[in-house]
């Protein structure tokens, strides 16, 4: 049989095509057009160069926002994983208590972000929330709109309730895959429990939770309505991190040029530290280079 | 090493089954020798793996004793009864090397460095892994996987047993073959007490030198293969082994005859005849049953003949039943043709259990 020779296979591919282009592409070159000009009123627009990307990148307040970030994500990753971790190896892998237990993990994740805020920016008050007047009441003198340190430890623990369930559901669902032979032949090799833990729960738990922490990690870099819920980003400019401070920039003080370099940037980093996480964690269980023989 | 007594075992999964006397084991009483090599055959279901289970520690069981030499160790756990077992997958430690997970169990019972060592070095040897040595053993094929977990058992100097839980089950068609007579060669190295599970006869007959019969959580059968298939203790024997398994034929007796299906066979001298209230059924393999010129034997219907080959099976019906013959490639198969019994082949069963020759 003949076989057919032209182009007009291309054809199948333009609706794939049409779709990215209006989901993502579109949006994104609008963005970048943005970002490489300077606006006045009346839609006037002026060619600006790369000046707002030099402007972001040297600005002070853009390098606050990215560290509080940075120490933010990596305070909630050092929390919620070995937290998760703990919680799913004690949850229950049979019986009646399975479903509860799930169910009640799945709880938080199903509350919507600026819900979970209004809970937490209520109950850590000081007047009527019932921790926040507890912690008073027990002689800590906590206040999170005025004292920074407090506003932090809220946002970081309203995190954490909101968010290691995440990290348990997926850690769980690794542990519960592990066949019973491989905890039979550890106890005939005489393991400890520490040593069934770091040689056959954690490395088959590696792919779970190399989802789980990319997961928490771009959520987490990317967190905006909790934290603007209850401190607004305050006290000061405390909590102010960098999605919060985008919108500011963007809609406060109408830059949208500036708005548009910082959020390509943004972007950038993200899009970064995640292939950095992906391939130092997949990297790290791999065969290590020869070295001759034994250790 | 050590001669592994089961007295009077029982076992039950819950008390609720045992109270309706519904055990996973119905009672078990076998000794096996030390150094020997027996197989646990049986159709899925018999209890061969909760037996396994039962002798490794990883199961108590309800009721009776586990002996390993004179010591009683059936409240002991794995690790202290000093067992080894092969999984039906393999187990090996991912992020470990092979020579590491050679040496895990040794470094888990504190052996010196000292001695570690030299121990998998001869190992990594014995199971033809020493190219391998260094590499991650999860990227490794499940025969080598499978070698390993053999491996992590052998190294210890302690093991009393080593257990085999279907071994060969997720390896390739041609690596079973090799593996197999690779574990014959380290069971005649090492002189262990060997015991491995299965349901594949071949497995078992090739692998054993006693091989132990299950069926419905019983013990029915414990025999060299010759024994299993000459004198089957239990129809269930003589169906489970060989192929096609043997014909069981129910019968009533006379005198010294047997009538299937109103056709009189001799019973060979020795084979009482004498009547019972039993279910009376006469075994034959078809290996010992022949075609003979219509008129000179028990008349059948030749129902089809299947060329396997080597030889033809021939499929008849004898009134009610089946019969199966195995003959010779090259001989012709008559379009009517009677059968006639080997006669000192021929064994009696009495509610499925051999009746003894007096």
């Amino acid at each position: 049989m003949e076989k057919t020779w032209n182009n007009k296979a291309w054809f199948f591919v333009l609706p794939v095509l049409l779709l990215v282009a209006f989901s993502a592409v579109i949006p994104l070159m609008t963005v970048v057009n943005y970002s490489v000009q300077d606006s006045f009123g009346n839609n006037q627009f002026f060619w600006y160069g790369a000046d707002w990307f030099r402007e972001v990148l040297t600005s002070e307040r853009f390098h606050d926002a990215l560290i509080r970030n940075l120490l933010f994500s990596a305070i909630i990753l050092a929390i919620e994983v070995p937290l998760g971790i703990l919680v799913a190896l004690a949850m229950p892998k049979k019986g009646i208590w399975v479903p509860v237990c799930l169910v009640l993990m799945a709880l938080p994740l199903l509350i919507p972000w600026n819900v979970v805020g209004t809970i937490w920016q209520v109950f850590a008050r000081t007047d009527i929330g019932l921790l926040g007047y507890t912690v008073d009441a027990l002689g800590i003198d906590y206040n999170y709109v005025r004292n920074t340190f407090d506003a932090w430890v809220t946002v970081v623990v309203m995190d954490v309730w909101h968010w290691t369930s995440l990290v348990v559901l997926l850690c769980y669902a690794g542990l519960v895959s592990i066949p019973d032979a491989y905890y039979q032949a550890a106890k005939i090799d005489g393991a400890s429990r520490w040593a069934v833990f770091r040689y056959i729960q954690l490395p088959k738990m590696g792919r779970v939770l190399l989802i789980a922490v990319l997961l928490r990690f771009m959520d987490s870099f990317m967190i905006y309505t909790e934290p603007f819920v209850v401190t607004g980003g305050g006290p000061g400019n405390s909590t102010t991190f960098l999605s919060i401070d985008l919108v500011k920039l963007a809609i406060g003080q109408f830059n949208i040029g500036e708005a548009a370099a910082m959020s390509l940037i943004y972007f950038l980093i993200i899009l970064l530290l995640s292939w950095i996480f992906y391939t130092v964690m997949t990297n790290a269980g791999n065969d290590k280079p020869m070295t001759g023989g034994g250790e | 090493m050590a001669r592994i007594r089961l007295d009077h075992i029982r076992h039950a999964y819950s008390p609720d089954l045992a109270k309706a006397n519904n055990y996973a084991l119905r009672e078990v009483d076998t000794i096996f020798e030390d150094g020997g090599a027996y197989a646990l055959l049986g159709p899925s279901g018999c209890g061969k793996t909760t037996l396994l289970n039962i002798i490794s520690g990883l199961l108590t069981p309800s009721e009776g004793h586990v002996r390993f030499d004179d010591t009683d160790v059936t409240l002991l756990t794995p690790e202290a009864r000093n067992i080894a077992q092969v999984f039906q997958f393999p187990v090996i430690y991912d992020t470990m090397t092979v020579r590491e997970n050679l040496a895990f169990p040794l470094k888990n019972r504190k052996v010196p460095k000292a001695e570690i060592g030299p121990r998998v070095e001869d190992m990594l040897r014995r199971i033809g892994l020493e190219a391998k040595a260094d590499r991650k053993a999860r990227g490794l094929t499940a025969d080598e996987k499978q070698k390993i977990s053999l491996g992590r058992g052998l190294v210890r100097s302690d093991v009393n047993a080593i257990l085999f839980d279907e071994p060969l089950t997720v390896i390739d068609p041609h690596m079973k073959w090799q593996l197999r007579s690779e574990l014959k060669q380290l069971h005649r190295e090492f002189q262990m007490t060997m015991v491995y599970v299965t349901h594949d006869q071949t497995e078992a007959l090739t692998f054993a030198d006693k091989v132990v019969v299950m069926y419905a959580g019983e013990v029915v059968q414990i025999g060299t293969p010759e024994e299993l298939f000459e004198r089957p203790q239990h129809t269930f024997v003589g169906y489970f082994i060989g192929s096609p398994g043997m014909n069981v034929l129910p019968c009533d007796l006379d005198g010294g005859d047997a009538i299937v299906s109103g056709e009189r066979v001799k019973l060979p001298a020795g084979l009482s005849g004498t009547a019972t209230k039993k279910r009376v059924e006469l075994g034959i393999r078809p290996e010992f049953v022949s075609l003979v010129p219509r008129g000179t034997g028990i008349p059948v219907n030749i129902e089809k003949v299947e060329d396997i080959g080597s030889e033809k099976i021939v499929r008849a019906r004898l009134g009610e039943h089946r019969v199966s013959a195995v003959v010779a490639e090259d001989s012709a198969i008559p379009a009517d043709a009677d059968i006639a019994f080997t006669a000192e082949r021929l064994n009696l069963y009495a509610d499925s259990w051999l009746v003894e020759r007096g």
